[in-house]
């Protein structure tokens, strides 16, 4: 899906009920197609309605307000500087980078999303404002890299530009007196409950089970009837909503219902497999709709809809197994959690030197009491003298990054994948203990796979353990390889990683893909000596019954400490892993 | 803007039910909510405001003191003797957003008064602001843990102290601390959990007909959200009652030492720590009984809050995933029905 037809839909779509959708994330790289899909929602917002930008690394006070320093010294009173959220109140908000957002930004756009309004709580000033807005959150994440699931989640609608026709495509059909029409239609729009159950049909066989999803995609179906100058929803219209709000959303194909089908032929008793197919997608519409017999269900049309909606790969990657879910994707949890500068404890008189950061609020109440003595104070301005001076301390925690890489194929899985298990259990529990953050990467068949980015959740690490699926060749290579990008991407954010190594050393597929265990052996070698290049603390755990020498050199290549699994249970293991975290961060 | 009625929530009635009992004794320790995105936990939470019956408080005094309380004397109180004009104002619903700065949570020196007049004050926090009302905190998971233990220390000791700038203050700050959070995005220090007093998890519902019900409830909200809060007006009228009433009846609601047995029997089987478990299942209990209009603890009260009294607190390891609210339920089986 996502064709420009779609594309130009959005559009409009967002155009007519920016802040009612939430808005639209937009997966592709810059250049010219996402400028020109920003356009025409500019082109199309009501004349008085803000468009803003808002940069990648926005700090909080300029998101949400706060004190304005230069206002502040003028006049020598507190002046409140508005935030970017509440200036574009009534408008649309486009974030750049958004799979780079910081979390409390996240947290802040979200709360903005639900309430239509902000509370800004800081640097002792207290305020609320409106804030009814859309986001169009530019997503230029590779791989795992996403915009955070809590703002996906609140946004009505994502695109990926790079799936595109590059040549370009339709654009949009309705020009902005059309859709300035469509908004003064929107509030007079109606919605019967029959729709609304279609929607929410078609919502749970995609396996959508989340409200927020059905409430956007009855609200998209209302601004698609208003931009088709109807004053009433109608099938077309539902269909359109659920193609483009619950399709892209989809986390099972609707047919993997099996027992229910299976159920509802036996009640039936319908021996002709097509004719049961359809008397039971007609049943589960019953009562939904009063469409006579004879035609095509409301609710069936509206799934076929959505599921024509449905990014092609989204599903296939359910199939075999993955973690993957629509509603629970995460880009890599790394950056989502909190800034890695340590957390403030409070400040301390010293002049700004380098790499020290002034704490401006504390300076000025440093200085406050003595203006009088100065001749400072009102309209004379603040004399700030350098014993004033005060910089914030921070505590840098040494947050560590474990990152498992596992081998699952079939030469250790079938023994040891359940002790495995076991073990990376006992160390997640610990390391969650100590809020140190966890990444899996399972190595099988043609490569290694990210089965869980780097995060402190730990229903996420229950999920990715049972879907932890083992047999096949032994992908080594791949797997260390993996194992050593997550490695250097936490220690770009400030983390200290530590690689935990499992598998019994016996590589057979090459870092090309080719199964020839002797260059593959090589390539393994090679990987464990990049590892150790990397000087990322390692530990190796085998799991073969019987230690060979193969995995000691593979040990030794990458410098890391060499354990035989047979020897040590769960505790010892996560001793070890403890110990190492010790060392790494001195 | 208006809120959303709470009356005019659609199911979720754990939620619903922990906060009232959490307005009908304020003691209880708080709510935790942890559940699905998108279920309208912040929504349920804020329709709270709604129906809390307004507070006597002193005028002027920026800590809402009780004027009939003659312990509770505030830094403004204590100053300005005598002059205790009391009014009525709605109870102090605060929302605590996640980038709040310490000095907005505990108060600082007035930067105004101290710019302007050279004056050396107080200026109160949210912590102030929150006395005597609740203290609301979206993602409590992902707030700094500095600032969370912070906020269970001054909700368990009732008191703030602030020893900063040259400032020493102490003012009270009893409020009812509620979180909610969703635990993909991380989970709370075990450590913390069981400072709550209540905890529940809030599921989406599955029915067609109540998914129906809640985007309807929702657009017509969206649409004109006057409108529809006067459509729910009466409901909420009649809820603000009973919570009075269940307040006002709460020191009168007998619990037998039966009752307190089978409490304690239900923690035993269940292994919860100490005894805090325990006080709060009856406590609870206590306050649903009074919400029944009930003068008397049975054990249909404690069954209905064993689950949200007991859940966080049972031990289990960390990967551990049978939900702890099934285990709750199996031991009110085993010990109150049989």
């Amino acid at each position: 899906m996502s064709g420009w037809p779609d594309v130009a839909r959005v559009a409009e779509l967002l155009s007519v009920d920016p802040d009612g959708l939430g808005g639209v994330r937009l997966r592709g790289r810059p250049g010219p197609h996402r400028r020109r899909v920003l356009e025409w929602v500019r082109e199309r917002l009501a004349p008085e309605a803000p468009f803003r930008r808002l940069p990648a690394h926005v700090t909080e006070d300029r998101l949400l307000g706060g004190l304005a320093l230069a206002e502040t010294l003028r006049s020598g009173r507190a002046v409140m500087e508005q935030g970017v959220l509440a200036r574009s109140d009534g408008g649309l908000l486009v974030v750049a980078m958004a799979e780079r957002a910081e979390r409390e930004v996240v947290a802040h756009l979200c709360a903005a999303l639900d309430r239509g309004a902000i509370t800004v709580e800081r640097d002792g000033m207290s305020a609320e404002a409106s804030c009814r807005v859309g986001l169009i959150a530019l997503d230029e994440g590779i791989d795992e890299e996403h915009v955070d699931p809590a703002l996906a989640d609140r946004l009505a609608f994502a695109l990926d530009l790079d799936a595109l026709d590059p040549r370009g495509g339709a654009a949009p059909e309705h020009g902005p007196e059309e859709v300035a029409r469509a908004r003064a239609r929107l509030p007079h729009v109606s919605l019967g409950d029959d729709i609304i159950a279609a929607l929410s049909e078609a919502a749970q066989a995609l396996g959508v089970e989340a409200l927020r999803p059905l409430l956007l995609a009855a609200k998209a179906a209302r601004a698609h009837a208003a931009l088709l100058g109807r004053t009433r929803v109608e099938e077309e219209d539902a269909g359109m909503a659920a193609r483009l709000v619950l399709g892209p959303r989809a986390t099972r194909a609707p047919s993997a219902e099996p027992e229910e089908a299976a159920e509802r032929e036996a009640e039936e008793g319908d021996p002709d497999p097509g004719g049961a197919g359809a008397a039971a997608a007609g049943e589960r519409a019953d009562g939904a709709d009063e469409a006579p017999p004879g035609e095509v269900p409301l609710g069936d049309l509206v799934l076929a809809a959505a599921e024509s909606g449905i990014p092609a790969g989204l599903l296939d990657a359910l199939d075999v197994g993955t973690t993957r879910r629509a509603g629970a994707t995460g880009r890599s949890g790394a950056t989502r959690i909190g800034p890695s500068g340590g957390r403030p404890a409070g400040t301390r008189a010293a002049p700004p030197t380098r790499g020290q950061r002034l704490n401006v609020v504390e300076t000025l109440r440093a200085a406050a009491p003595w203006q009088r003595l100065r001749g400072g104070g009102f309209g004379a301005g603040v004399r700030v003298r350098p014993e004033d001076f005060r910089v914030t301390r921070h505590r840098q925690p040494i947050e560590s990054c474990v990152i498992f890489a596992v081998d699952a194929s079939g030469s250790a899985a079938l023994r040891r994948l359940a002790e495995a298990k076991g073990a990376v259990e006992r160390v997640l529990g610990d390391c969650y203990v100590r809020r140190d953050h966890v990444a899996l990467v399972a190595f099988r068949q043609d490569g290694a796979e990210l089965l869980l980015p780097p995060t402190r959740s730990l229903a996420r690490v229950r999920r990715s353990l049972a879907a932890l699926a083992g047999g096949g060749a032994t992908p080594l290579a791949a797997g260390i390889d993996a194992a050593h990008r997550l490695a250097l991407d936490a220690r770009g954010r400030g983390r200290e990683p530590i690689v935990v190594v499992m598998t019994d050393g016996r590589a057979n597929v090459t870092r090309d893909g080719r199964r020839d265990p002797a260059v593959a052996t090589t390539d393994a070698l090679e990987s464990a000596r990049g590892l150790q290049r990397a000087a990322v603390p390692t530990l190796f755990l085998d799991t073969a019954p019987r230690p060979r020498r193969r995995a000691r050199e593979l040990a030794e290549a990458m410098d890391a400490r060499y354990l035989p699994l047979p020897y040590l249970d769960a505790a010892g293991i996560s001793r070890h892993v403890q110990a190492l975290a010790r060392e790494g961060a001195r | 803007m208006t809120p959303y009625p709470f009356t005019a929530i659609v199911a979720q009635d754990e939620l619903k039910l922990a906060l009232q009992i959490a307005t009908v004794d304020r003691s209880i320790g708080g709510v935790l909510a942890f559940g699905d995105r998108g279920t309208g936990k912040s929504t349920t939470i804020r329709a709270l405001a709604r129906l809390l019956p307004p507070m006597r408080v002193v005028a002027s005094c920026p800590y809402h003191c009780d004027p009939a309380d003659a312990r509770a004397r505030c830094p403004h109180c204590a100053e300005a003797a005598g002059e205790r004009e009391a009014i009525e104002t709605p109870v102090p619903v605060v929302d605590l957003p996640l980038g709040a700065t310490e000095d907005r949570v505990v108060g600082a020196l007035d930067l105004e008064a101290a710019l302007t007049r050279g004056e050396r004050r107080f200026s109160p926090g949210l912590l102030a602001a929150a006395h005597r009302g609740f203290l609301y905190i979206d993602e409590v998971n992902l707030l700094p843990d500095h600032l969370v233990d912070l906020l269970l220390d001054v909700a368990a000791s009732g008191e703030n102290v602030v020893e900063r700038e040259g400032l020493s203050v102490r003012h009270p700050a009893r409020f009812v601390l509620i979180g909610s959070g969703n635990p993909e995005e991380g989970e709370l220090r075990p450590q913390l959990l069981d400072r709550f007093g209540l905890s529940l998890e809030v599921r989406t519902p599955d029915e067609v007909a109540t998914r129906v019900e809640v985007v309807k409830r929702r657009m017509r909200y969206d649409q004109d959200p006057e409108a529809f809060a006067a459509a729910w007006a009466e409901d909420e009228a009649a809820l603000i009652v009973r919570l009075r009433d269940a307040r006002a009846r709460l020191p009168e609601v007998a619990v037998s030492d039966a009752v307190i047995e089978r409490a304690s029997r239900l923690c035993q089987a269940l292994g919860t720590d100490g005894l805090r478990g325990e006080l709060t299942l009856i406590r609870a209990a206590r306050a649903a009984a009074s919400l029944d209009a009930q003068r008397e603890v049975a054990d249909v009260h404690l069954a209905q809050v064993a689950p949200l009294a007991l859940r966080h607190r049972l031990r289990r390891a960390p990967l551990d995933d049978v939900g702890s609210g099934a285990r709750v339920q199996k031991a009110v089986e085993d010990v109150l029905g049989g």
